[in-house]
């Protein structure tokens, strides 16, 4: 896809999950809102960010040394909207939820978009190891809360989004534990990267 | 490293780690209930007066309690859980005073935001499971939904619908100081602790 044509797909699939009716699909259930609701809201501004970065301006580029402020702003702007108020405040207050419409793409998903590529390899797997075991804190918070700490969602949906986060990180780990010991290309059998130098990456 | 990198990320770490201060009130509460308890100690706000119908179809209003402090929940009489554990800490605080009798300085206040459903036989029945007693312990309901809407919005009350017919709703006990003011929001854990806190209500 053309530049122009992800820049159209990031907008348009930003204002379908915009649409009164999705919104509401997507923000009546605790772990529906945390686990697809948000991430795909991230997903929009990362599809953006590969339709803009052939127009990034060169300042940005060598300000975002390695990545750093990018990484940074990502990480601020998710703990922002992890916490249960930031979750709430999206529901009770229309501010609060065009903040959230915003942020997401523009201060989360592009940023990440553009600075991943600048990260060192082990800048990324730093930041994937950290993401990941937060998450299964996260959900194992909301399961030993004995009360809500939404007051827009029940207990049960409480427990339900706290088991969510926990298979997610565990699925998480496990795709990262593949990736990190075998590595994306080794993991196609019909071609691993390794036959064409005619030495396997193994000792 | 670039000439824009320090103030970039200066920029970025500052804006965001104010965002999160501004979010958690000074990294003190994560959740939204945390943050209203906070603002309701800087500076209780005045409840709006609002017409209710007690048990013994009573009309008064939310004012008339000036002058006495009061201890407030929210139920619904189909409530199959949370409700009849409010009954339960108020039926116990009203015996730590001793019956509905006493010169205790304390009033009790149950209302009901389900109007719908509950009329002035609900609220009496749900008034004799416990105990409670008109003026002592009134059980009642807004006079309108512009009441009810004014009492959620000022108490601060969330209600959604449990999916099953019924209603979840915020588990505490409102406590108003004489001076007709939101004073604080208590757990409702044990009716003593109820009791001691209403008592040490903050002098005006």
């Amino acid at each position: 896809m053309s530049a122009r044509q992800l820049c159209v797909a990031a907008i348009g699939s930003w204002l379908t999950l915009w649409l009164w009716p999705v919104r509401i699909a997507l923000e009546s259930d605790m772990a529906v809102h945390m686990t697809i609701q948000l991430p795909l809201l991230i997903g929009t501004g990362l599809v953006l960010a590969s339709g803009a970065r052939p127009h990034e301006p060169h300042w940005l580029a060598d300000a975002d040394w390695l990545g750093i402020p990018g990484i940074v702003m990502v990480v601020l702007g998710t703990s922002f909207w992890m916490l249960p108020r930031a979750l709430d405040g999206a529901i009770a207050d229309p501010w609060m939820d065009a903040a959230k419409f915003l942020s997401l793409p523009l201060l989360v998903g592009l940023p990440l978009g553009l600075c991943w590529r600048r990260m060192p390899t082990l800048g990324r797997a730093f930041i994937w190891a950290n993401f990941i075991p937060k998450l299964g804190a996260i959900g194992g918070l909301y399961l030993a809360a004995p009360t809500r700490l939404c007051a827009y969602y029940r207990l049960d949906q409480q427990a339900v989004a706290g088991w969510t986060l926990i298979v997610l990180a565990v699925v998480l780990c496990t795709l990262s534990f593949v990736v990190a010991f075998v590595g994306w290309r080794q993991l196609s059998p019909a071609a691993p990267s390794w036959a064409a130098h005619g030495t396997p990456p193994w000792p | 490293m670039s000439r824009g990198f320090l103030p970039l990320l200066t920029i970025v770490a500052a804006t965001g780690i104010m965002a999160l201060a501004w979010e958690t009130e000074g990294f003190r509460v994560v959740t939204g209930a945390g943050a209203r308890q906070l603002s309701i100690e800087r500076a209780p706000p005045l409840l709006p007066d609002v017409r209710l119908m007690d048990q013994d179809g009573h009309a008064f209003s939310l004012t008339s309690y000036k002058g006495r402090p009061v201890l407030v929940d929210f139920i619904y009489t189909r409530c199959p859980t949370l409700c009849g554990e409010l009954g339960d800490d108020f039926h116990g605080v009203l015996q730590l005073m001793g019956g509905t009798a006493t010169g205790v300085p304390l009033d009790l206040l149950s209302i009901s935001f389900d109007p719908q459903n509950d009329d002035r036989q609900a609220l009496q029945l749900y008034g004799d499971r416990y105990g409670a007693k008109a003026p002592r312990w009134r059980i009642a309901a807004p006079a309108d939904d512009r009441g009810l809407a004014a009492l959620k919005q000022s108490f601060g009350v969330v209600i959604i619908p449990d999916g099953i017919g019924g209603f979840i709703h915020n588990n505490a006990v409102y406590l108003v100081d004489a001076q007709g003011r939101l004073a604080r929001i208590l757990d409702p854990d044990s009716p003593p602790q109820l009791f001691a806190d209403a008592l040490r209500v903050p002098a005006p």
